[in-house]
């Protein structure tokens, strides 16, 4: 078991004390997560939220319990609308089904509305192996693509950069210097799109959710990209995770009305697109083909386990812009496509403990995530139990487990406890009446480099008590 | 139930809150089995050793009509985890009923002594930290607001991000030092934007790292459990 190795951890702590360095970084998260806080509770506090909630978790558990007989449904119809569905077991078939696909169709431009299973299976790096040309079409993602950078929030992909970092990393793509003003830079974005929307030979979206019943891909978007991608081109291929499912239109309704609330503090979003096989003979847009991908990649060994209700997540990002530990850390701190809270456990069950050790760890357990989960997963509990496993896999470091064994060791025999107080809390007074003091090794170096040790009183609760004059005969 | 750490480390707080209690009328008692309820293991996934640790605790409050913690993380770990932690073991029963009995010290004296007033004064200008697991786990927010209310010349300033954790997290604290650090200094900056020469809370665990993190900036807010603030502005 690979663990937290020493050079995972060193990888882990890099990362983080390069976010923690970057100013803009540190600004920006905060800011992005104060702006969401201050639109959502509000409306978070009412009491329909917590019942639209429920109504997803319910909807959401009976979709998984039955998720082999809502896929089968959901290809079914699609197929009848004369759309092709392709189940791939890992990254790589789904790899190998769209580049086939676009070799076959000798497509040369790709468009892409924003999708994260896309991200999951590396879609993009395999497309341009062949020679396509990927383009990416949400702003947010548009400007990572110039950046060369991965999301960094699954809902807000690149809320890491400033105004003036995206007015260079426009002007260089554009040839020419353009205004910091965020209008001014939409509008470059949007007339540098377009052309591609008309030229693009394949259209590529990811999925928000599948309607069994009709067979119908949603998408919910606000920029209007989503739309073009999916009309435009010839070609239309869906990549979406397998548990994307809902039965009906109408157990979409409690998602649709959250998840725009929960991930950008609107209350209705701007577009939900409907796609229904592809263009029929009687209509005048659309795709002449229509290509679904399912994707397990690990997923079905999660469903009917401890950790099944991670699937009925709606990517909505609440626990990222609740996150304390994401707001200092960032997202790519976290190296794994899902970042913050639902990338902390979702991750490591999808690639393996042993590929994200570090991630369980970096959580405080302060329960925030849980306490806006849109779809009621208890994310803190989880990242919890996420431990339990890294101890039964002896993945955890053995330093701990030898500390806590000797721990309760003395926990376990209050007389010995007692003693051993009376031992070292003297000692421990001389220490910290020093004030600020620094030990080299240990738990204590760790908290001693940041902070000053508590002025110890030198003796127990317990001794102290046990002399206590008494007040009352009893 | 006076906690591993303020038994070893905050012993005046312990004693605080029983005065106070006593002063209401309750009949305080420490039973000396107890040590440490477990959640330190319990939370770094040492599941095994967390319930090792916890058999000793219930044995100790098997008799207890009340279980007073004066940290809402403990008594989160009670209330909250103990039964799962015990369930289908022999202490199973045992453990939902101590978990029915267990209450955060502002929440005891609030919600079971219903008290609405106190004889207690002090000068200052004081703000608030609300512990994640005593809001989230138990749900306990206003009771402490409601108590400080009750404070003559207590002035109470809320706190910016009052419900963004400190970044303790127990081991979390000293596992992942730098980002705990960067967490604590967001909260220092908030407390002293506040303007407050004290600072109140429910849980020493997150007073300790607050305060260290106060004193390693030079900072001389002084930091306080309720019980502390209570027992010592007691006129009565």
């Amino acid at each position: 078991m690979v663990g937290l190795s020493a050079a995972s951890r060193q990888a882990f702590d890099a990362r983080v004390r390069d976010a923690l360095a970057d100013e803009v970084l540190q600004k920006v998260v905060a800011e992005g997560q104060d702006y969401m806080q201050a639109l959502v509770e509000p409306v978070r506090a009412e009491a329909q939220w917590a019942a639209a909630v429920d109504e997803i978790a319910r909807i959401r558990a009976h979709t998984l319990a039955h998720l082999d007989r809502y896929v089968d449904e959901f290809a079914t119809n699609v197929e009848a609308r004369g759309g092709k569905v392709f189940f791939a077991a890992d990254a790589a078939e789904a790899r190998r089904y769209v580049v086939d696909l676009a070799q076959q169709q000798r497509a040369k431009l790709i468009v892409k509305s924003k999708s994260m299973v896309t991200e999951e299976i590396e879609l993009n790096p395999a497309l341009e192996s062949i020679g396509a040309k990927v383009v990416e079409t949400d702003l947010g993602e548009f400007i990572l693509q110039l950046a060369h950078e991965k999301p960094f929030h699954i809902v807000a992909p690149a809320i890491h950069k400033s105004l003036e970092q995206i007015r260079e990393l426009f002007s260089t793509a554009a040839g020419r210097e353009l205004k910091a003003d965020a209008q001014a830079l939409t509008e470059y974005a949007r007339g540098a799109l377009r052309e591609q929307f008309f030229a693009a030979d394949m259209g590529i979206s990811g999925c928000n959710f599948g309607v069994a019943a009709s067979g119908t891909v949603v998408l919910v978007t606000n920029e209007g990209n989503g739309r073009m991608t999916t009309t435009l081109p010839r070609t239309h291929v869906v990549v979406m995770g397998v548990e994307r499912l809902v039965p009906t239109f109408a157990d979409l309704a409690p998602i649709l009305k959250i998840l725009p609330w929960a991930g950008a503090g609107e209350r209705i979003t701007a577009y939900v697109t409907a796609i229904t096989g592809p263009r029929r003979d009687d209509e005048a847009d659309g795709p002449g083909e229509l290509h679904v991908v399912i994707v397990d990649n690990g997923r079905s060994r999660i469903l009917g386990g401890k950790y099944e209700k991670i699937l009925t997540c709606i990517r909505c990002g609440a626990c990222l812009d609740v996150c304390p530990v994401y707001r200092k850390i960032g997202g790519h701190s976290y190296d794994s496509v899902y970042p913050g809270p639902i990338g902390a456990v979702l991750s490591p069950l999808l690639d393996g403990l042993a590929c994200h050790a570090e991630l369980p760890f970096a959580s405080s357990l302060c329960g925030a995530c849980t306490e806006v989960c849109s779809a009621g997963i208890p994310l803190a509990d989880y990242i919890r139990q996420l431990r339990e496993d890294s101890v039964s896999n002896g993945s955890a470091p053995t330093a701990w487990r030898l500390g806590f064994q000797a721990f309760a060791a003395a926990a376990v025999r209050p007389r010995f406890w007692a003693a051993a107080e009376a031992v070292a809390l003297p000692f421990l007074r001389l220490l910290s009446e020093r004030g600020a003091f620094f030990i080299g090794r240990g738990p204590l170096a760790a908290w001693t480099r940041g902070r000053d040790f508590p002025r110890a009183e030198g003796t127990s609760f317990r001794a102290q008590w046990r002399r206590r004059p008494k007040r009352r005969a009893s | 139930m006076v906690t591993c750490l303020g038994d070893a480390l905050f012993p005046r707080v312990g004693l605080a809150a029983a005065r106070v209690l006593g002063n209401l009328g309750v009949a305080v008692d420490f039973p000396p089995g107890q040590t440490c309820c477990g959640q330190p293991a319990f939370n770094a996934g040492h599941r095994d050793v967390a319930r090792r640790v916890a058999r000793p605790f219930l044995r100790a409050f098997a008799d207890s009509e009340y279980v007073v913690s004066i940290s809402g993380s403990c008594a989160a770990m009670v209330r909250e985890e103990y039964p799962r932690l015990f369930a289908g073991h022999a202490e199973e029963a045992t453990a939902v009923r101590l978990a029915s009995r267990t209450f955060e010290f502002s929440e005891f004296l609030v919600d079971v002594l219903g008290v609405t007033d106190l004889p207690v004064s002090r000068r200052a200008r004081a703000t608030f930290h609300h512990s994640c697991h005593t809001r989230r786990l138990l749900g306990v927010v206003e009771q402490p607001v409601r108590l400080l209310g009750m404070v003559e010349g207590l002035e109470y300033v809320p706190l910016t991000g009052a419900d963004r954790c400190c970044g303790f997290g127990g081991t979390f604290a000293v596992t992942m030092p730098e980002i705990s650090t960067a967490m604590v200094d967001e909260k220092v900056d908030h407390i002293v934007e506040t303007g407050a020469d004290l600072l109140i809370g429910l849980d020493m665990s997150c007073l300790m790292n607050i305060e260290g993190r106060l004193r390693r900036r030079g900072r001389a807010v002084e930091v306080r459990h309720l019980a502390e603030v209570l027992a010592a502005g007691w006129s009565a």
